[in-house]
């Protein structure tokens, strides 16, 4: 049997997915990603494996994703997250188009075509308004859970106009509105709206063509998941999977090379004249 | 993916870049010498449209505000004078360039490179920018210094032209400038002479047309953007010398030899791209690095033409050589021209030279050079269809520059790029991933 993972480096959490030959998850794993970049990964790693029971030298084929995709040293390759978003996106939901994934610190849109690939993509720049991070801001300066605050935010009958999408603004914003008597579900009502307003006019860049997938840790927010479809007027796919796509794709993606590289071996043992050393690299190559 | 690309580490030095080096360093030293020992009178321009031509004509000694700041941020030694001109007052929106050029000038002037000396005359040959119109009216101010707007109009005629009134308007004013440097000297202008620097202007963009046509060869014999960036400081300080000639011919050279041997600045060219906007000149190497570890190479870029766009057949004119360098600044740099005529130049780029995509390198620093640029993004991508990249850092301050976006960006342009070429070559790449 051959398994194969993939493992998510983002700035706020580590994600890990483990895949057997049918394509069929059968581990998550879900760590901080904190200082310790490599620990983190490694962590995640062995947290997969413990879920699964499958032993580590069972593992053909591993590849990185996310900002610390490099830091999974025990990887065989690094894939960006861009296109292992795509890549689980489509896995997920096949009629997939576009993509719109919110992370700790990144807003992307993807535009994908039929087999899963990378048309076009956008992300934000230098700005961390839009991400989870404006969020996270706004609920610390509410004093609540970041895990809370979107169903608060289904609450909002009259939701504030907010001025600022600055993630380091957001806070004296709230202030200012808590100092006014604004309720906090109608605040939080304000913070999803101006960021769901943000996201869409960044994802218009690349064209918004249905079926659009929500991916990304932000995906769990069901307020931010109503924000969107409201502005957007239609329905977006989210799984439970969402938070875990980018593993998702790099697992696919590690799957495909494993199973690759198997049958390239039994090719070369079936024909002693090729280098073999060489096979193998020209393989890393085609299969991008 | 490609990553055996990133493991052999490129060493992009040639002939032309260490003949570069000599030449510029003896430059540098003629800069330095009239500022310690007061050999030579300095005349500050700016690189968009420059009219050496009449500068090299009086013995005079061209220094580029632009250069300094650049070679301060290549040096990594920029960012102290950029927040000495903070402290100043100079805001953190303002053009770097401007705040390490202040932050230079209002101390000792003494960098890596070169000592940089006071200006005899501060000529302004640009001025459609308009934080460039100020930065040098500030240093007029600062050392009381003689100042002359050389006013240049845009051109704002469809057809791209300007008219003949325009010629006129240019060539009147440089007549002044003659005037000015006549009384600087104390000597007149020797017409015989200017004409002998305008014939070896023309020269020189002949060869430097010559050059850029090259990487139009698959492979490339070398990158259009970082190499040529090589190319630009000798055409802006030594055009009209024979010495900038002897530059030109030796690059050429080099290049063709390039050429015929079928080698290119990478062991492998895997993708070519047209690059719009300037280099991040604090992290050059780190920047080009990026593309390398891809074998994606530039074979045209929009930068190298800010000071002069020679390759779709603009000449000097030794017989008329004012009408000419008018024309020069008026019409033949990419500053002075209209965004859809960039549109066109970058166009021509993508098609003549065979390239596979577009890269946009926009500046914070420049939002005169940057603003329209997502306009830009959306017509390659979505009417030529045409992939395009669209990243941000900064020509001078390194504040700006986040490796791991960038690095982000480029690493899933480049895949999907890959994706894009496995998909065209059909089953005989071994299937797509």
């Amino acid at each position: 049997m051959i398994y194969a993972a993939g493992i998510d480096v983002g700035s706020t959490q580590t994600k890990g997915i483990i895949l057997n030959d049918k394509f069929e998850i059968i581990a998550r794993a879900l760590t901080d990603t904190g200082a310790y970049v490599t620990r983190a990964a490694e962590r995640c790693f062995v947290e997969a494996l413990q879920a699964s029971a499958v032993k580590r030298e069972d593992v053909t084929y591993v590849v990185g994703t996310g900002y610390g995709r490099y830091k999974v040293t025990f990887g065989d390759a690094q894939i960006t997250e861009i296109s292992c978003h795509a890549r689980g996106a489509s896995y997920l939901f096949p009629n997939t188009r576009t993509v719109i994934d919110m992370g700790g610190q990144d807003a992307k849109g993807i535009k994908i075509g039929i087999d899963g690939d990378v048309k076009d993509f956008v992300m934000n720049d230098k700005c961390a308004a839009g991400t989870g991070r404006f969020l996270a801001s706004a609920a610390e300066a509410l004093g609540m859970g970041l895990g809370d605050i979107g169903e608060i935010s289904l609450k909002a009958k009259n939701p504030v106009r907010l001025t600022t999408v600055c993630t380091v603004f957001v806070e004296s914003d709230i202030m200012s509105y808590l100092a006014q008597g604004k309720k906090t579900k109608d605040i939080l009502g304000g913070v999803h709206s101006a960021i769901a307003a943000r996201t869409i006019s960044l994802i218009r860049r690349v064209g918004i063509e249905p079926e659009v997938t929500f991916t990304g840790g932000v995906s769990l927010n069901i307020g931010m998941v109503r924000a969107l479809e409201q502005k957007l007027g239609m329905k977006l796919n989210v799984s439970p999977d969402s938070h875990f796509v980018g593993a998702l794709g790099a697992s696919i993606f590690a799957l495909e090379r494993a199973t690759k590289a198997v049958s390239s071996f039994e090719s070369q043992v079936s024909s002693p004249t090729r280098n073999p050393k060489l096979e193998t690299r020209n393989l890393d190559r085609e299969v991008t | 993916m490609a990553e055996t690309a990133a493991a052999e580490k490129t060493q992009y030095q040639g002939q032309m870049h260490l003949l570069q080096k000599e030449m510029m360093g003896r430059y540098f030293e003629r800069v330095t010498r009239a500022a310690e020992k007061s050999e030579g009178k300095a005349v500050y321009m700016l690189i968009s449209g420059n009219p050496v031509e009449l500068i090299q004509a009086f013995d005079l000694i061209p220094v580029y505000p632009e250069i300094d700041a650049l070679q301060l941020a290549v040096k990594k030694s920029a960012l102290p004078f950029i927040l000495k001109a903070e402290e100043l007052g100079y805001s953190m929106d303002n053009c770097a360039y401007v705040k390490a050029d202040v932050g230079l000038f209002l101390g000792d002037r003494k960098t890596p490179f070169a000592t940089i000396p006071l200006p005899s005359l501060i000529l302004c040959n640009y001025v459609g920018c308009n934080v460039y119109l100020q930065w040098f009216e500030h240093l007029a101010e600062y050392c009381d210094g003689q100042l002359y707007n050389l006013d240049i109009p845009f051109l704002r005629d469809p057809s791209g032209q300007p008219s003949p009134e325009d010629i006129t308007y240019v060539v009147r004013q440089l007549e002044e400038v003659i005037e000015i440097c006549e009384r600087l000297t104390g000597k007149k202008l020797d017409y015989a002479r200017l004409k002998g620097i305008v014939s070896r202007s023309s020269e020189t963009g002949e060869m430097w047309s010559r050059i850029k046509a090259l990487t139009k060869n698959i492979p490339s014999p070398f990158d259009a953007y970082f190499d040529s960036v090589t190319m630009m400081a000798p055409l802006y300080c030594l055009r009209g010398t024979e010495e900038g000639v002897r530059f030109f011919e030796t690059a050429l050279k080099e290049m063709e030899e390039k050429v015929r041997m079928g080698v290119g600045p990478l062991p492998e060219e895997r993708f070519r791209f047209v690059i719009e906007g300037p280099p991040p000149w604090p992290y050059l190497r780190t920047f080009r690095d990026l593309f390398s570890k891809w074998g994606a190479v530039a074979v045209a870029s929009t930068y190298s033409t800010v000071g002069g766009l020679w390759e779709f057949g603009f000449r000097h004119d030794a017989n008329h050589p004012l009408e000419s360098i008018a024309q020069h600044m008026l019409q033949w740099n990419v500053t002075n021209r209209n965004f859809l005529q960039r549109y066109q130049q970058i166009r021509r780029y993508v098609e003549e030279w065979h390239a596979d995509a577009l890269v946009i390198h926009s500046v914070k620093s420049c939002r005169l050079f940057s603003a329209g640029q997502g306009d830009m993004r959306e017509y390659f991508t979505k009417e030529l269809n045409v992939p395009t990249l669209l990243i941000e850092s900064d020509i001078e301050d390194p504040r700006y520059f986040s490796e791991a976006q960038l690095k982000n960006r480029i690493d899933a342009f480049f895949e999907s790029l890959e994706h894009k070429k496995i998909v065209r070559a059909g089953g005989e790449a071994g299937g797509a991933a």
